[in-house]
């Protein structure tokens, strides 16, 4: 073992905590130093630690954004999502194959730069779009994907590749991102005017009993999905035996077509930390953690900027203004690539330095969160709800939206339409007129929830966003009249079966069943038993598997079975020669024709 | 013994003390409720979810589950098996398992319960990954080809064995087992008697020369169906 590696396992331990339960920063810091994680640093970090090297092996290899094998000095992760795949992406893949002379998954010999393949990166409003290490580069072409290749090569600088700045806070010398915010709706709670401090000041004035009636009395619930009523859970925080709680906030917006918490954190990051710190005092917990994706680590330096203020006004630290029965911090934990750190559960595991597998519930994070802990996870936008409520009162916010859906959603809005961003509107709002507001009206289909929601038809256009009817934790994907549905569904399926964490059965093993199948269906191979077949594996699926990932990963297969079977039925044919549509005889016996010298008289009859 | 309650399974009820979980109050009831990655003496994992059942009609995986007072479960009904089934069929597909050829067979609890299910063929594709055989160790050999991924190893090594030689790398179908060494077992503190070796379900983590001493036909479940015993208990009151 050498003894370098040594001393820079004991400088990252110095730096970030000689501590098991920080393996995500720790692993971060050691690849950023060596520029991956292998055997030997896992096995000189597991002695460090006092763990085993297969621990910390077991978490390196969970996390898509960590090496255990050398990867080049800049990683260029091209999102290749469907949304991407609509504006250009392929041609851009193609572009940086040909310019760099390498594949997707492969690094240039000399060492600079690899290819990578990621998921939504959460700028499907400006796809194509791909990180450069942590720089994101937006609205992308052939021309941009040669351009970024051979400036990568004369300077090797990704921060360089930034040449014109995004709106908004993009601009802000911390962040200094060519992102845009797209802000086309702004509504009276999200995106409306901070009174900073205000509602931390109010939420002081009362008891935590009466922060929680507030929130409660506003029928505030989860915006990340879910939709769990939030008063609720803090009460049982509360009323839950143990010590220290925590207050959790969800920024690992990972569905895809979802980039909203995004612009929340860039442009209101204040009224989320406020939302944060009334948690903190309504449930009685001392200690924050942000959970941000491994993907907006380009706003890390921006929001740690911004919790120092915040200290240093007095808003965040060991007296809350000024109250010394009050004390509560923030810190930001950072992912690592990994959609399904976007369940709560998982999202803890991963806080505690672990894979990102979900926990088996009950206990629920109320009870036993984190560290075993009372935990509130909350969205972000959940909690930037909040500080609105106690700022204005929970009346305000009860008059917007719909009597069984109080206050706005904020939704991500993109795909074929003529203004795809962020709109602030009020529960309740028509499909249709959401439609409209973003210039998409002549949609063949709707994806609302992102991969895991459903896919609607044009005659339920007339449905309503609320947690009633369409519910949607922000994703609103529109895809026009020459848009393919069941080839957008099966790649939703991709896209499960590489984020399933892989611990429960169906989910791991059950959607690769779904895409075989719906492959073949896609590639005129059917049979109409195929559709059967689909929704009993489907219905398993969903009904079998461990956390929401699973439950909701063949939605695409059941939701397009349900409102298109009729482009199903146009696909699958009944079997005419006895043969089953999959078998295709003649490629089966090709290999035997070759050897032998003729062709079979069956297989072309 | 703390004070009981009661719930009921497929309407037979069920009595139970708090801090039990439904699969253990159904076990000292002599009800069966299948599954895998559970084993005795370890801590439950929930991941293979045949143990699933339907409470109050909402499925939940019975050996992670408290059981409850007046709990309604169904356990061996027809929904239930059904979804247990296409459970079993996946976890067939997605390895490699010829329990024609394997040292396991008869002895194997995947196997014992396609046979309880009456699975003669998986209804699904089989998937033929590429896995690894490592026999490095002495007495010990792994064949990935027939791991479920149930942790039963995880477990037994790191919370009875003291040792974590096994745990989970990779994810989603790329997860699979690794050990606590640059790659081989035999680099490992493994040894032959470790709880880890005895609690693999199937035919995974083998011990060496030993598989042919109790001839095929003559095993556990040659002789009957996996849970009998539980259902022939005379805790059963049958």
């Amino acid at each position: 073992m050498s003894a370098s590696l040594e001393a820079t396992v004991r400088e990252v331990c110095a730096a970030h905590g000689r501590d098991r339960t920080r393996l995500m920063d720790l692993v971060r810091g050691l690849q950023e130093r060596l520029g991956y994680v292998g055997g030997d640093t896992a096995a000189a970090l597991a002695r460090e630690l006092g763990i085993h090297r297969v621990e910390v092996e077991s978490l390196v290899s969970f996390y898509a954004f960590f090496a255990n094998r050398p990867q080049g000095r800049i990683v260029i992760r091209l999102c290749h999502d469907y949304m991407d795949r609509m504006l250009g992406a392929d041609e851009v893949a193609a572009a940086f194959e040909s310019e760099l002379g390498i594949r997707f998954g492969q690094t240039t010999a000399d060492g600079l730069i690899t290819l990578q393949y990621v998921p939504c990166i959460g700028m499907c409003d400006q796809a194509p779009a791909a990180l450069v290490n942590e720089v994101v580069v937006t609205e992308l072409s052939t021309d941009a994907a040669r351009r970024i290749v051979r400036e990568l090569r004369k300077h090797g600088d990704p921060t360089r590749l930034v040449t014109r700045l995004g709106d908004g806070n993009n601009a802000h010398p911390l962040v200094r991102a060519m992102v845009n915010n797209n802000i086309r709706r702004r509504g009276p709670v999200i995106f409306s005017p901070l009174a900073r401090g205000e509602a931390i000041r109010k939420a002081l004035a009362i008891t935590p009993a009466e922060v929680i009636r507030a929130v409660k009395t506003a029928r505030l619930r989860g915006r990340g999905g879910a939709g769990f009523p939030t008063g609720m859970k803090w009460e049982f925080a509360r009323a839950a035996p143990g010590e220290p709680k925590y207050v959790v906030c969800n920024a690992d917006e990972g569905e895809p077509g979802t980039f909203k918490d995004r612009v929340i954190l860039t442009e209101l990051p204040d009224r989320v930390f406020a939302g944060m710190t009334i948690a903190g005092y309504a449930i009685g917990a001392t200690e924050g953690i942000l959970y941000l994706r491994g993907e907006y680590a380009y706003l890390r330096r921006y929001l740690e900027d911004v919790l120092a203020r915040r200290r240093a006004d007095g808003l965040l630290g060991p007296q809350v203004c000024g109250r010394s029965d009050f004390s509560f911090d923030i810190r930001i934990q950072m992912g690592a690539g990994a959609y399904v750190c976007g369940e709560e559960t998982a999202l803890l595991s991963s806080c505690e330095g672990l894979r990102g597998d979900p926990k088996n519930r009950p206990p629920f994070p109320a009870q036993k969160g984190l560290f075993g802990r009372p935990t509130v996870v909350n969205n972000v936008e959940t909690l930037a709800c909040v500080t609105k409520i106690l700022e204005e009162g929970p009346a305000t916010f009860c008059e917007l939206g719909s009597p069984g859906s109080p206050g706005t959603k904020v939704l991500s809005i993109s795909g074929d339409c003529r203004s795809p961003g962020v709109f602030e509107v009020p529960f309740g709002i028509k499909l249709s007129e959401v439609l409209a507001l973003a210039g998409g009206e002549d949609a063949l289909a709707v994806q609302v929830g992102g991969a895991s929601g459903q896919m609607v038809g044009r005659e339920e256009f007339g449905r309503t966003i609320c947690y009633d009817d369409l519910a949607t934790g922000g994703s609103i994907m529109v895809f026009g009249p020459d848009r393919n549905v069941l080839e957008i569904a099966e790649s939703f399926l991709d896209f499960f079966i590489e984020e399933s964490c892989g611990y429960c059965t169906p989910c791991r093993v059950g959607n690769v069943l779904l895409k075989e199948r719906l492959h073949r269906i896609n590639a005129g191979q059917g049979e109409p038993a195929d559709l059967d077949y689909l929704q009993e594996l489907a219905q398993t699926v969903k009904t079998m598997s461990r956390c929401g990932l699973g439950q909701t990963s063949a939605n695409p297969v059941l939701t397009t079975l349900k409102n298109f079977r009729a482009t199903y039925n146009a696909l699958v044919r009944e079997r005419t020669n006895g043969l089953v549509p999959a078998f295709d005889l003649a490629a089966a016996v090709g290999p035997a024709e070759a050897l032998i010298g003729r062709k079979s008289e069956h297989a072309h009859a | 013994m703390s004070a009981t309650f009661e719930f009921t399974i497929d309407g037979r009820e069920i009595p139970a003390r708090p801090g039990q979980t439904i699969l253990e109050a159904a076990q000292q009831a002599g009800v069966y409720i299948p599954r895998l990655c559970w084993c005795k003496g370890l801590v439950p994992h929930g991941s293979c979810r045949v143990c699933t059942v339907l409470v109050n009609g909402r499925p939940q995986a019975a050996c992670v589950q408290p059981a409850a007072a007046g709990l309604v479960v169904e356990n061996n009904t027809e929904k239930v098996t059904a979804l247990r089934r296409n459970i079993i069929e996946m976890l067939f597909v997605e390895g490699n398992h010829f329990c024609m050829f394997c040292e396991k067979s008869g002895n194997c609890e995947l196997q014992a319960l396609a046979y309880r299910f009456g699975i003669t063929a998986p209804k699904y594709p089989y998937l033929f990954p590429q896995r690894a055989v490592d026999a490095s160790h002495p007495d010990v050999l792994i064949d990935h080809n027939r791991c479920i991924l149930c942790g039963r190893c995880v477990r037994a090594s790191r919370d009875v064995d003291g040792k974590h030689v096994f745990d989970f790398v990779g994810r989603g179908p790329h997860k699979r087992i690794a050990v606590n060494s640059a790659g081989r077992l035999a680099d490992t503190d493994l040894q032959v008697t470790d709880k880890a070796v005895e609690v693999c379900p199937v035919g995974a983590i083998l011990k060496k020369r030993v598989g042919y001493a109790v001839p095929v036909g003559q095993r556990l479940y040659d002789q009957a169906p996996i849970g009998s015993d539980i259902e022939a208990a005379p805790a059963g009151g049958r």
